[in-house]
């Protein structure tokens, strides 16, 4: 009997999917990855619901309420979750906003600057309100594994996957470590 | 014949007047450390160069050996200790490598990487930090400061200028520039100074050469810190 | 930079003057012109780095460094509530709310009308007659609603400070049991003329039987002090009194200081006598201020009868001379060698050691820096000798402690005991009941459990400073600790990375605690940090920044795990407020535009 294939789930929230697009850059080992993992939500795969996973690799860090939402879903689902890159690390170029109070942003770019939306902050109720400061996501959830890198390089991404798989400790060497 | 004393293990040969940090790296031997420079006087604030003699954790950068001295180094208590306070430095400032012209040449993100250190752990305090553009070859991005005082003493005691100072107390503690106003250009701070070459972080930057050399080709992307005896060397200003 | 504006010149000029225009003096001159001017103008920091010949950048770094120095206005009136956790505990916080409602004042800022601002600071010392507070760095005392109403009032019609009712500004010695120290009838001279008597070496040896040790917490052995900064070669000597008293919950100093002055100096004087010194210093807190025109009284009388200065009691090699130096809030300071980096007008940052201030200290010369107790203490062994004192205390403790006692208790105030009283005799005689726990010896002291009353006050069992501040069963340990860590982060000085970054982020644990987020992960990384602190710090202050969590942890677990409302991680930051500013901007207040710290179930 073939050994039950682990799920996998994969989300961007705060994030520019560079580190997905990494994640892709693992080539022709994707093949030999389906072999052992099945995806389940993804941008990867179009679905919008997560179900119960293994992994779930996030990127991005939080910038707004369904941020908070889908990470704390992604939480509750997944055994093992591991925050890929910069921003989910440290919250990463959106989070060089945070020294700027949220209602001056706003203001400088929906009623200061001209040609925005008629000069009215959007309040639909679909779209998701940002928070004060963008956080990492480690000050939301606790986080079993960081992939470090702007983004991490295909083969960081594929060594700690590999690893997780095996059941063994990922080691990121010289080669592998970078935060840029 | 020398006094030497023993680190891990090795036995590291040591002159009089010397600290432990000095004659380690004069041997070859590396410990982590960022306030520390083999050119200025010992100062002792990153506490990252933190070795254990006799029992007692001490820092190397102003400790000085005596003979048959049993220091112990890389153990993994200590590294332990050492990733934390990178990491506390980490998320005191704002660090944002990806956006950092430093990044790469940067001592406090090769000494993170030499730690192993995967995430920031802490809260991060994001503070509002200053960026000050005012001089016409050199950018102060007070953002990345970890507080070494590298260009305070450099600008003190080679330049002869007090460019730089420390002031402020506590968590307040910040990077100041010798000028009523402030800004770097009102003082006479110049690209020639010693003070302009020491920064470990991205500080002190020169403008108008952004990325020279490309990202993944840089001093330590080449090789490991702990290669680098003397990192500070390592990047030369063409 | 300019001509030097002359009316900077009118007031900076004659305090130049009376500082010899040596930068050393820094942190008094700027001291001085602060009281002159209400603050450091740009214009007389311009005007001092001429006449002192220094970089802007030294003098704005010393200024920026000090509580009470301000480089911007401050107001006319500077309030800062005193905020140690006795002072909480008799509602100090309900009373700066108060002024702040009376006058118009947002905590933290300066008034638009630049007439006042109000703050907290940390413990001025007056634990047994809080709660207390600096008025322009004055203390006044046992603050009321009316006498904040009052206070209120003088402010509003801009009453100058000489013309306010005196019996705001009055302190009280509150002693309760005197014994040694604390006795009367001692007669200014009858200790130097003693030791004169006895010779230099005569008086070590009496030091040395003595057994004395430094009352200042730490408990070096005084007689190794001297003598070895005695042997120790140096151009000058120099003799430094910690009156830096800034333990929260100690206050000691200030009644030694206000009224057993002369054994103060007497004591300094002999160590000079000793130690082959020609001046000495005492470093007084910023916080007695209050007291330096009584003191600087006391040393001129005592330069009339022949204590001080040229030719003492008629020897013509003896001469010895003592200023006084006067901080600016820097708990800091009271470690020796910050001490001296502040004597000295620099940043109180402490030195790296060795060496030591017995070889290089003050100037870098050989000094010998002990507590106002200490020195207080000596002129009872000139006197009586060595053996005589070595017979009061315990083997290891000789001689007399005073207590400073505040807290929930009926007798706030001094204590004098010999070595070795156990903390239950003290809180019988300070009239405690229903007594849960002690903090002796201040913060970076112990928390002492009620079981633990027998224990015995001496460097064997529990060596203090001082401090001893009782907490009866209706206060919350946690909050005491809690009001600690505040302490430390603020007056870390922020040299070493694992202090100044380590004691906020342990505020912040403790704050997350505090403020309902709390979750067993956070106590585990409270003690990771309580343990790096430990072991990283570069000084004292880091090394006990963690010991009031460390002690209430375990001994009042119970305070912490009604804190620990979560089973799981929690944010620390309220994810809903997070959300305030983007729904006030929107105008939004539906379901989406909120959000829960605690997860809500799926």
């Amino acid at each position: 009997m073939a050994q039950e294939k682990l799920k996998i789930a994969t989300v961007s929230l705060a994030g520019c999917f560079g580190c997905h697009m990494s994640f892709l850059d693992i080539d022709e080992r994707l093949f030999e990855l389906i072999e052992h993992v099945e995806f389940d939500r993804s941008p990867l795969t179009d679905i919008k619901e997560i179900g119960q996973c293994s992994i779930g690799l996030i990127e991005g860090g939080l910038c707004n309420a369904e941020n908070v939402h889908v990470l704390r879903n992604f939480r509750r689902h997944c055994k093992v979750l591991v925050a890929v890159g910069a921003c989910a690390i440290n919250g990463g170029l959106p989070a060089q906003r945070n020294p700027i109070p949220l209602a001056a942003i706003l203001e400088e770019v929906y009623h200061t600057n001209p040609g925005l939306h008629n000069g009215v902050i959007p309040n639909d109720p679909e779209l998701p309100l940002p928070l004060n400061k963008v956080h990492p996501i480690h000050e939301v959830v606790t986080v079993d594994y960081f992939i470090p890198g702007c983004p991490p390089s295909a083969d960081t991404i594929w060594e700690v996957l590999t690893a997780l798989l095996a059941g063994r400790q990922p080691v990121l060497g010289h080669a592998l470590l970078h935060y840029d | 014949m020398s006094k030497t004393f023993t680190l891990d293990g090795k036995t590291i040969p040591f002159k009089d007047g010397q600290t432990i940090i000095q004659a380690a790296l004069d041997a070859g031997y590396y410990i982590p450390h960022l306030c520390h420079h083999p050119e200025f006087k010992p100062h002792g604030s990153c506490k990252l160069c933190t070795v254990v003699v006799s029992g007692h954790q001490t820092a190397s950068c102003t400790l000085q050996p005596a003979e048959g001295m049993v220091v112990e180094s890389e153990t993994e208590q200590l590294n332990a200790e050492r990733r934390a306070l990178t990491q506390m430095l980490f998320v005191e400032g704002n660090h944002f490598c990806p956006s950092c012209e430093k990044s790469g040449d940067c001592q406090l993100q090769a000494t993170a990487y030499h730690l192993g250190m995967m995430t920031t752990h802490y809260d991060h305090f994001f503070p509002n930090r200053p960026l000050d553009a005012s001089h016409d070859d050199y950018l102060l991005d007070l953002n990345r400061c970890i507080l070494c005082s590298l260009c305070v003493r450099a600008s003190r005691d080679v330049d002869g200028k007090n460019v730089f100072a420390l002031a402020g107390r506590g968590a307040q503690t910040h990077l100041i520039v010798n000028a009523r106003s402030g800004r770097l250009a009102d003082t006479d701070f110049s690209a020639t100074d010693k003070a302009a070459h020491v920064c470990p972080v991205g500080v002190i930057l020169p403008k108008k050469r952004g990325f020279a050399v490309p990202i993944g080709e840089r001093t330590f992307d080449k090789q490991p810190i702990d290669a680098y005896v003397d990192s500070r060397l390592a990047r030369k200003e063409s | 930079m300019g001509s030097p504006d002359t009316a900077c010149a009118s007031y900076l000029d004659p305090i130049l003057e009376r500082y010899g225009y040596r930068s050393v003096n820094l942190l008094q001159i700027l001291r001085e012109a602060q009281e002159s001017f209400g603050y450091i103008h740009p214009d007389a920091v311009d005007y001092l780095m001429l006449k002192l010949d220094i970089p802007r950048t030294k003098i704005e770094g010393v200024a920026s460094f000090y509580s009470f120095l301000h480089l911007e206005p401050r107001g006319k009136y500077r309030v800062l509530f005193s905020d140690n956790i006795t002072d909480r505990m008799l509602g100090s916080q309900a009373l700066m709310e108060r002024m702040c409602r009376n006058l118009w004042a947002e905590a933290g800022k300066i008034t638009e009308d630049g007439l006042l601002s109000v703050d907290t600071t940390s413990c001025t010392g007056m634990c047994d007659q809080g709660p207390a507070l600096l008025l322009n760095n004055i203390a006044l005392t046992r603050l009321t609603e009316q006498r904040v109403d009052d206070i209120c009032s003088l402010i509003r019609q801009q009453v100058p400070l000489h013309a306010w009712p005196t019996e705001f500004f009055q302190v009280t010695d509150n002693i309760h049991r005197k014994d040694l120290l604390l006795s009367e009838g001692f007669v200014p001279g009858a200790a130097l003329e003693a030791a004169l008597h006895r010779g230099a070496a005569g008086m070590l040896a009496e030091l040395e039987a003595s057994g004395l040790r430094g009352r200042g917490g730490a408990g070096f052995t005084t007689a190794v002090k001297w003598k070895s900064c005695r042997n120790a070669p140096g151009e000058q000597h120099y003799v430094v009194c910690n009156a830096d008293e800034g333990e929260p919950g100690t206050f000691k100093d200030r009644v030694l200081l206000n009224s057993y002055a002369d054994k103060v100096f007497e004591g300094m004087t002999l160590c000079g006598y000793v130690i082959g010194a020609k001046q000495g210093i005492l470093y007084l807190r910023g916080e007695y201020r209050y007291l330096l025109d009584k003191l600087n009284a006391v040393l001129t009388r005592r330069r009339a009868q022949n204590l001080l200065g040229k030719n003492i009691l008629g020897q013509p090699w003896f001469d010895f001379d003592i200023t006084i130096h006067l901080g600016a809030g820097a708990y800091i300071c009271g470690e020796e060698s910050a001490l001296l980096e502040s004597l000295e007008g620099k940043r109180g940052t402490p030195r790296n050691r060795p060496p030591f201030p017995v070889t290089h200290g003050y100037l870098n010369q050989p000094t010998v820096v002990n507590n106002v107790e200490t020195f207080a203490a000596t002129c009872h062994i000139a006197t009586a000798g060595g053996a005589c004192y070595a017979d009061i205390g315990t083997a290891k403790s000789t001689g007399t402690k005073i207590m400073s006692v505040s807290g929930d208790c009926a007798r706030p105030g001094i204590y004098e005991y010999p070595f070795g009283v156990s903390v239950r005799q003290v809180l019988e005689d300070c009239g405690a009941t229903h007594t849960q726990a002690v903090q002796v010896s201040g913060p970076s002291g112990v928390t002492v459990a009620a079981h633990e009353f027998d224990r015995q006050i001496g460097f064997e069992d529990l060596p203090t400073a001082g401090a001893f501040m009782v907490f009866d069963r209706n206060r919350d340990l946690f909050e005491v600790a809690r009001n600690f860590v505040h302490f430390f982060a603020h007056e870390s000085c922020g040299f070493c990375t694992p202090c100044r970054v380590g004691t906020s982020l342990l505020r912040n644990l403790m704050d997350k605690l505090h403020n309902g987020h709390g979750s067993p992960y956070d106590i585990k990384e409270i003690e990771n940090l309580n343990q790096l602190l430990l072991s990283m710090s570069h000084c004292g202050l880091g090394h006990t920044a963690c010991n009031p969590v460390l002690n209430t942890i375990v001994k009042f677990r119970p305070a912490y795990e009604a804190r620990m409302l979560h089973q799981e991680f929690t944010p620390a930051f309220d994810l809903d407020w997070s959300l305030q500013a983007a729904r006030q901007m929107t105008g939004r207040d539906d379901n989406l535009a909120h959000l829960s710290n605690t997860e809500p179930l799926p």
